[in-house]
C-alpha cells in the first residue's frame, strides 16, 4: 500500500498474525465439530451441556485478558511505553466482550442445570462485579485527554480492579457459603474428575482453541490501533500542510 | 456538607414512603438503608471534592507545592472521611427515629460504630481515589458511581452483613467479626494502594 508521494507508509500486519489466522479457522471449525458432533450428549442435561466448553473457554479467555491488561497497565507505568498502553486497552476489550459471552451462556446453561437463571453464587458475581469493572475501564480511556494521561490513569485502574478480584471473591464466597457449598465440578479441581475422556478432550481443545483466538483478537486490535495512530499523525501533518 | 446531609434526611423519607415504617418486618431492610445512605451521602461529597479543585486549576498547584502527592490523597481522604461520618452522625439516628427502630442493647452500639467507621474507611479511600480519577472527564459525576461501585462491592457486602448481625441477631457475633476482618483487609489494601498509585493520577 504505497503512495506516490511517500507520506504514506502503512503499519504491515505481522507474518505471525497472518500464520495465526489462518491457524485459528481451521481450529475453530475443528472445535466446532468436536463440540457438537465428535463428543457424547450428557446424559443428564442433554445437548444443553455442550454450551459448557464454550463458557469455559470464555471465562478462561476472560481472566487470562484481565490478567493482561494488569500486567502491561504495571509495564506501562514502568517504562511509559504506548505500545503497552495499547496492549493494556485492546485487552480490555476482548475481556469484556468473553465476559459477556460468559455471562449470556452461564444463564442459559444454569436454567436447564440449576433449574435459575441465575444464583448469586461467587464464580457468577465475581465474573458480573468484573464486567462492571472493566466496563468502567473502557469508558475512562474514551476520556478526551492526551493519551500520556489517559494511558496513566488506565493503568491504575486496571492495577487497582486486579487488587479488587480476590477480595471481591472472598467476600462473596463467605456472604453466600452457608446457602451454596461451592461443588460445581467446572473448576481446575473437579476438571477431569467425572468427565468422559472425550468431553475432557473437547473442553481443553475448545479452551486451546479460544485462546488462540483471543491471541489473534490481540493482534488486530493492536494492529488497529497502531492504524488509528498513524492515521492521526497523517492527519496532523495534512492540517499543518494546509496551514502552514 | 449540607446539601449531603439534607440529601440523607430525603432519601430516609423516600425510603419511609416506599418501605412502610409501623410494619414490623421492615427492620430487617435497616441495615441495608444504613449503607444506601451513607453511599448516596458519600458519591455526592466525593464528587465534589476534586472538580472544586478544577475552577482556577488549584489542582497545578497541589502538583507543584514540595509535598509528597500522598499526602495531598491523605488529606482529601481526611476530609472527606469527616464529613461523611458526620452525616452518618446525623442520618443514622434518624433513620432509627423515623422507622422506630430500637438497637438490642448498648453493646451493640459500640460494635455498630466500629464497623461504621472500618466500612466508610474503606469506601471513602477507594472513593477518594477514584474521585480524583474521574474528575478529569467532563461528565465526572456520572463516571464516579461507575467506577467506584464495582470496586466498593467488597466493603459493602461485609458492611451491610456486620452491620445486620450487629442490629438484628447478636449470637453470631463472631462471623461479624470476621466480616470487621475482611473489612480491615480491604481498608489496608486500598490504603495503601491510594497511597502508591495516587502520585501516577496527580501527574500532568
Amino acid at each position: 500500500m504505497k503512495h506516490d508521494n511517500g507520506l504514506v507508509s502503512l503499519p504491515e500486519p505481522g507474518m505471525l498474525h497472518r500464520a495465526l489466522l489462518l491457524l485459528a479457522v481451521p481450529m475453530v471449525l475443528v472445535s466446532l465439530y468436536l463440540v457438537f458432533i465428535w463428543s457424547p450428549v450428557e446424559r443428564q442435561m442433554g445437548v444443553v451441556q455442550k454450551i459448557f466448553y464454550f463458557h469455559v473457554g470464555s471465562a478462561w479467555n476472560a481472566f487470562l485478558a484481565f490478567f493482561v491488561v494488569m500486567v502491561f497497565s504495571i509495564l506501562f507505568l514502568i517504562t511509559r511505553k504506548r505500545i503497552y498502553d495499547m496492549i493494556a486497552g485492546v485487552s480490555a476489550e476482548i475481556g469484556v466482550i468473553f465476559t459477556a459471552i460468559v455471562l449470556t451462556t452461564g444463564p442459559i446453561w444454569a436454567r436447564s442445570a440449576w433449574n435459575t437463571w441465575w444464583t448469586w453464587e461467587p464464580r457468577l458475581t465475581t465474573t458480573l462485579i468484573l464486567f462492571f469493572m472493566y466496563i468502567a475501564y473502557i469508558m475512562v480511556r474514551s476520556l478526551d485527554m492526551e493519551w500520556q494521561k489517559k494511558g496513566r490513569l488506565s493503568a491504575v485502574l486496571g492495577i487497582v480492579g486486579a487488587l479488587n478480584v480476590p477480595i471481591v471473591y472472598m467476600s462473596i464466597r463467605w456472604w453466600e457459603s452457608n446457602l451454596h457449598p461451592v461443588v460445581m465440578g467446572e473448576g481446575a479441581d473437579g476438571a477431569g474428575g467425572g468427565m468422559e475422556p472425550s468431553m475432557f478432550f473437547t473442553l481443553m481443545f475448545t479452551v486451546f482453541t479460544l485462546t488462540l483466538v483471543y491471541i489473534v483478537l490481540m493482534q488486530s486490535g493492536v494492529y488497529i490501533e497502531k492504524l488509528r495512530l498513524h492515521a492521526k499523525k497523517l492527519k496532523a501533518k495534512q492540517q499543518e500542510k494546509m496551514t502552514g | 456538607m449540607s446539601t449531603m446531609l439534607i440529601f440523607s434526611a430525603l432519601v430516609i423519607v423516600v425510603f419511609s414512603f416506599a418501605f412502610d415504617p409501623s410494619n414490623q418486618a421492615v427492620s430487617a431492610l435497616i441495615p441495608g438503608m444504613i449503607w444506601i445512605i451513607t453511599v448516596f451521602a458519600a458519591i455526592l461529597g466525593l464528587n465534589r471534592s476534586f472538580t472544586a479543585e478544577q475552577r482556577n486549576d488549584h489542582i497545578h498547584g497541589f502538583i507543584v507545592a514540595p509535598i509528597d502527592p500522598s499526602s495531598v490523597f491523605l488529606g482529601k481522604f481526611i476530609a472527606n472521611f469527616i464529613f461523611v461520618l458526620a452525616v452518618q452522625l446525623a442520618a443514622i439516628p434518624l433513620l432509627f427515629l423515623l422507622f422506630d427502630f430500637r438497637v438490642i442493647t448498648i453493646e451493640s452500639i459500640f460494635y455498630l460504630a466500629a464497623i461504621i467507621l472500618l466500612g466508610t474507611f474503606g469506601f471513602v479511600t477507594t472513593g477518594t481515589f477514584l474521585a480524583a480519577m474521574s474528575a478529569n472527564s467532563k461528565s465526572s459525576e456520572m463516571l464516579l458511581p461507575i467506577l467506584l461501585f464495582p470496586l466498593a462491592t467488597p466493603v459493602l457486602i461485609a458492611a451491610v452483613q456486620a452491620t445486620r448481625i450487629v442490629l438484628l441477631d447478636l449470637e453470631k457475633l463472631s462471623s461479624a467479626y470476621s466480616w470487621m476482618q475482611l473489612m480491615a483487609v480491604y481498608d489496608l489494601i486500598f490504603f495503601a494502594a491510594g497511597i502508591i498509585l495516587f502520585e501516577y493520577i496527580l501527574e500532568v
